[in-house]
């Protein structure tokens, strides 16, 4: 059977068995809506985590970044894991232990201010937003590539399908939908990788494998005139910059933190995030393995090889402009060299019709395509090829329903109930719920279909915003009982404004017009959300010991969260 | 501090610790704040010192083909992660326990 037969078997099995579970999981209670009624066991909330956290870029995009950065691409490594320490040793037990629905819920009553409840919710809207757009984005590019549909008609199907199991289910729904999507996108990531591994390194696990051929891979790339793959090129504060902000980033972002808010206990919180690190680890040390080998075959089947028997896979992915071959020195053979291939366009993305003449580079490789083409590249079966579509829409799916139960609760309980309507019924704030999903889901496909520039700069934008919002404001929360409301929003302020401004100067998709000559310290935007961070937590000091101590009912609430309840359970008191 | 199912009580949580004398708490807070540092200390050296600021020096070393330093940017760190986030829940997990308390 083709790869198209096979993605079409996949991807209707699994779309029926996302939807299969939403039926079974239907909600009628905000509880469950927003926090499946916190009864979701240890193990399958980290699964849950795993798949909530791992979105279409770690899937799809991750490993290419890296296979063409090299060690600078560690940056992606360290700070999307090690994040998960701050998570599960500052944020997370605490805010089970408060046990409310949102983190603007806690940011709102930590604080006591209505007004801090609102720009936390605003937030975690734009946080959101940005993230989610990128996920349908990926479902539209699978579709487009492997059932040769428009990214269009992607799109709308991966909207629609999202729509109905989140809304119908809720959190509970989308607990299960993830656990099962955990399940298709490992086994699809890692199955492919295993068999690529034997292959080039006579090793079927890539974690070890790597080691075999990572030398060689050096070698190659200094013969072609790049700097050895495993070569540091940033700077070290920039490395270490970039790397902080992805880890306080992470520990930031809503849609993970409440998944935490699922289990039944406080330990329970603490055990899922034992098995989320485990889980997602799997995933990402195999991405490191994955683009060694994905980068050595890349230059093997392509590197001054005559570009009119190119691989099948090459014509492919050529159709989409994610490969694209300039003849520049008319020997018909490709060569892959040091340089950007084309020119840029006055927005910043790659004008095709004008080779750069600058450099001797013909190819230009969308780092997109490698998680992929990989597949093809190595010649596994259409079967693990059709696999690798269905794990890659299983991972924007996961993360995007988690985004939209994320603004459905910043839009539908903390901003309409909480500040609009107290007295909403629980009917009418479930109804709230439901419509928040289905036109958060709307816009998220419209930003898929007619991307804006900001897109491409998700990464930066989101976890710059998180490091140097909620990462500070909710652990000065928890661990600083004399925090008032006026430091924290005075904080907020400028280090979310620093960082957004900072951001957008230095992006010129986003309008921006800064010289790369004059980023402070020449930290780029990706790592600027550290200074944020900074910032942040100074400003948030130092006003906060220049104006009165919280209240004692907010201190009171402090302590509640720090310690346990001291009441017996039946299962301890034995 | 678990509700029935259903409840969808939204009330701020009261006096909550209430069951724990002062010099419980103090002892729990510095349990839990003694050992989140150490975890913390591990957490900054390996990825910040091993895998960037000191990873020239290191990649003298090799793992395999693989030099040191990149080995514990791309896959070292990652592990000990792993075993940071273990350690502080079975450690206050079982504090928790001792206490006799739920959470």
């Amino acid at each position: 059977m083709s790869v198209q037969v096979w993605t079409y078997i996949l991807v209707a099995l699994t779309f029926s068995l996302y939807i299969g579970i939403a039926l079974a999981t239907r909600v009628r209670d905000t509880r469950s809506f927003y926090i499946a009624g916190q009864g979701i066991p240890p193990l399958w909330n980290g699964m849950a985590i795993a798949a909530d956290w791992m979105s279409a870029a770690s899937f799809l995009s991750i490993t290419g970044i890296i296979a063409f950065s090299g060690y600078d691409g560690s940056v992606y490594l360290m700070g999307w894991t090690g994040g998960y320490v701050l998570l599960a040793l500052l944020i997370a037990p605490f805010l089970r232990r408060f046990g409310k629905f949102t983190v603007p819920d806690f940011v709102g009553d930590r604080y006591g201010s209505q007004a801090l409840r609102a720009l936390a919710a605003l937030t975690a809207i734009l946080i959101s937003f940005v993230y989610v757009a990128g996920q349908m984005r990926g479902v539209g590019v699978v579709f487009s590539r492997f059932l040769n549909t428009d990214i269009t008609t992607g799109v709308v199907i991966g909207v629609f399908l999202v729509f109905v199991y989140a809304s119908l289910s809720g959190m509970k729904g989308i607990t299960w939908t993830q656990v099962s999507q955990y399940i298709v996108l490992i086994l699809a990531f890692i199955i492919p990788a295993a068999a690529i591994s034997l292959q080039l390194s006579g090793n079927p696990i890539p974690q070890l494998g790597f080691l075999n051929i990572v030398g060689d891979l050096d070698n190659l790339q200094r013969e072609l005139g790049f700097p050895a793959y495993t070569a540091q090129n940033k700077t070290n504060l920039d490395i270490f910059a970039i790397t902080m902000a992805l880890m306080v980033g992470t520990a930031g972002l809503p849609h993970v933190i409440t998944r935490f808010y699922t289990t039944p206990t406080v330990q329970g919180a603490r055990t899922s995030a034992i098995w989320a690190i485990v889980f997602i680890s799997i995933l990402y040390t195999t991405v490191p393995a994955l683009a060694i080998f994905a980068k050595t075959n890349l230059i093997d089947s392509l590197e001054n090889k005559p570009y009119a028997s190119a691989p099948a896979w090459f014509k492919n992915w050529e159709k989409t402009s994610l490969v694209v071959f300039s003849d520049k020195n008319g020997d018909g053979l490709m060569q892959y060299r040091p340089g950007a291939a084309f020119l840029k366009t006055a927005t910043g993305g790659n004008d095709f019709t004008k080779p750069d003449p600058a450099n001797a580079n013909e190819l230009y490789i969308d780092n997109d395509i490698l998680v992929l083409a990989t597949p093809e590249v190595a010649n596994l079966s259409p079967f693990l090829i059709a696999l690798v579509a269905a794990g890659g829409l299983a991972a924007a799916l996961s993360t995007a329903s988690g985004l939209l139960i994320t603004v459905s609760g910043a839009v539908a309980h903390d901003i309409y109930y909480k500040l609009v309507n107290p007295n909403a019924s629980e009917g009418a704030r479930l109804l709230a719920g439901r419509i928040t999903v289905g036109v958060a889901a709307i816009a998220a496909g419209y930003f898929g279909i007619n991307p804006p520039g900001f897109v491409a700069q998700v990464v930066a934008l989101a976890f710059g915003l998180a490091a140097a919002s909620f990462f500070p404001l909710l652990v000065l929360g928890i661990f600083d009982k004399r925090m008032n409301w006026q430091g924290a929003m005075a904080g907020l302020l400028l280090g979310l404004g620093f960082t957004l401004v900072y951001i957008i100067n230095f992006t010129p998709s986003l309008g921006g017009t800064g010289a790369p000559a004059d980023l402070f310290l020449g930290i780029s935007t990706t790592g600027i959300g550290t200074v944020g961070m900074i910032i942040n937590f100074v400003v948030a000091f130092a006003v906060s010991r220049l104006t009165p101590a919280p209240s004692a009912q907010v201190q009171e609430l402090v302590e509640s969260v720090r310690y346990p309840s001291g009441t017996l359970t039946e299962a301890q008191s034995h | 501090m678990t509700q029935p199912p259903g409840s969808t009580s939204t009330a701020p949580p009261g006096p909550a610790h209430s069951g724990l004398t002062a010099e419980q708490r103090l002892g729990y807070w510095r349990s839990n704040l003694t050992l989140t540092l150490i975890l913390l200390a591990v957490w900054f050296v390996v990825p910040y010192l091993l895998g960037i600021i000191f990873s020239d020096n290191l990649n003298a070393v090799r793992v395999g083909q693989a030099p040191l330093g990149f080995w514990i940017a791309q896959q070292g760190s990652i592990y000990v992660f792993i075993i940071l986030i273990a350690i502080y829940a079975f450690r206050m997990n079982a504090l928790d326990r001792a206490t006799g308390v739920d959470g």
